[in-house]
């Protein structure tokens, strides 16, 4: 650690501006995070709980989603696709 | 869009008790709270291309949402994200450089960097205690980048004024911090 300097003018507009504020669509994309993360949950556990909606999405993502009533938001259908691929890796 | 802040005064404590709870306001506050420090972190820390530095930025947020669970010291939960956050970054030059070469990040000016980040924190979190008009104005023109012209019809303000307030906000920003310095410790919120 360095000593602590002295909070001259000068030295503490530099610091305000190091902490710019982040996008507003990042910021709103993290926000949402637990809904997109029980959304995934949802489909995750009806797809391992029903053989024929797991065949559905295995036979059309996007469209399976929609019709078990999500929203097939990218980036749900990226990460139920690379879990998918996953599963077929391992 | 961000959503309001509907719990701002929550001590760092608090605000991981009530994610950990379940609340969606407490999550909102969360990542309101960090987002600037982990964007700097990427950013100005790592020279992140804005493209990495957004999957870098989800992907922290997400592994702390992941991994809130694990984290033993609710108090510490900055030094916490900046950790993964460290490793986040780590990885992407890592993924970067496989398929193109990267600029190195001297280990050096990545401390030096992140240390006057973490005191940026201070200062913002002393910003926030001197409320309106201090903090937007300040908030504008130093981190906004924001011209006095801009801030002059935003708020309301001959612009002729605002170098003048800006310099008397800073007078009472030294204080808060001088104030803080003898009596809070250096990390946390601790409200």
């Amino acid at each position: 650690m360095t000593e602590p300097q002295a909070y001259d003018e000068e030295r503490l507009g530099r610091l305000i501006g190091l902490l710019a504020p982040a996008p507003h669509g990042w910021v709103g994309a993290a926000q949402e995070i637990p809904a997109f993360r029980q959304t995934l949950d949802e489909i995750v556990a009806r797809a391992e709980a029903d053989e024929a909606f797991r065949r559905a999405l295995i036979a059309d993502l996007e469209a399976a989603v929609a019709g078990a009533g999500y929203e097939p938001e990218p980036r749900v259908v990226e990460e139920l696709r690379r879990q998918m691929n996953d599963q077929r890796g391992g | 869009m961000p959503t309001e802040r509907a719990t701002p005064h929550l001590s760092d404590t608090e605000l991981v008790r009530r994610c950990r709870e379940g609340s969606t306001e407490a999550w909102n506050e969360l990542v309101e709270r960090f987002s600037r420090y982990v964007y700097a972190i990427c950013g100005r820390g790592f020279g992140l291309a804005a493209h990495d530095a957004e999957d870098a930025f989800q992907e922290v947020f997400t592994r702390v949402y992941a991994r809130l669970d694990t984290l033993r010291d609710d108090s510490a939960i900055r030094s916490w994200m900046a950790q993964l956050t460290r490793r986040v970054c780590l990885d992407r030059l890592a993924a970067a450089s496989r398929e193109q070469p990267v600029e190195d990040v001297s280990d050096e000016r990545l401390e030096r960097t992140i240390e006057e980040i973490d005191q940026a924190f201070a200062v913002r979190e002393a910003l926030e205690e001197l409320g309106e008009p201090c903090q937007e104005l300040l908030d504008r023109f130093f981190a906004r980048d924001e011209s006095y012209r801009t801030i002059g019809e935003e708020l309301d303000l001959p612009a002729g004024t605002i170098a003048s307030r800006i310099s008397r906000c800073l007078v009472k920003l030294r204080a808060e911090l001088e104030g803080r310095k003898a009596s809070t410790p250096p990390s946390g919120r601790k409200r």
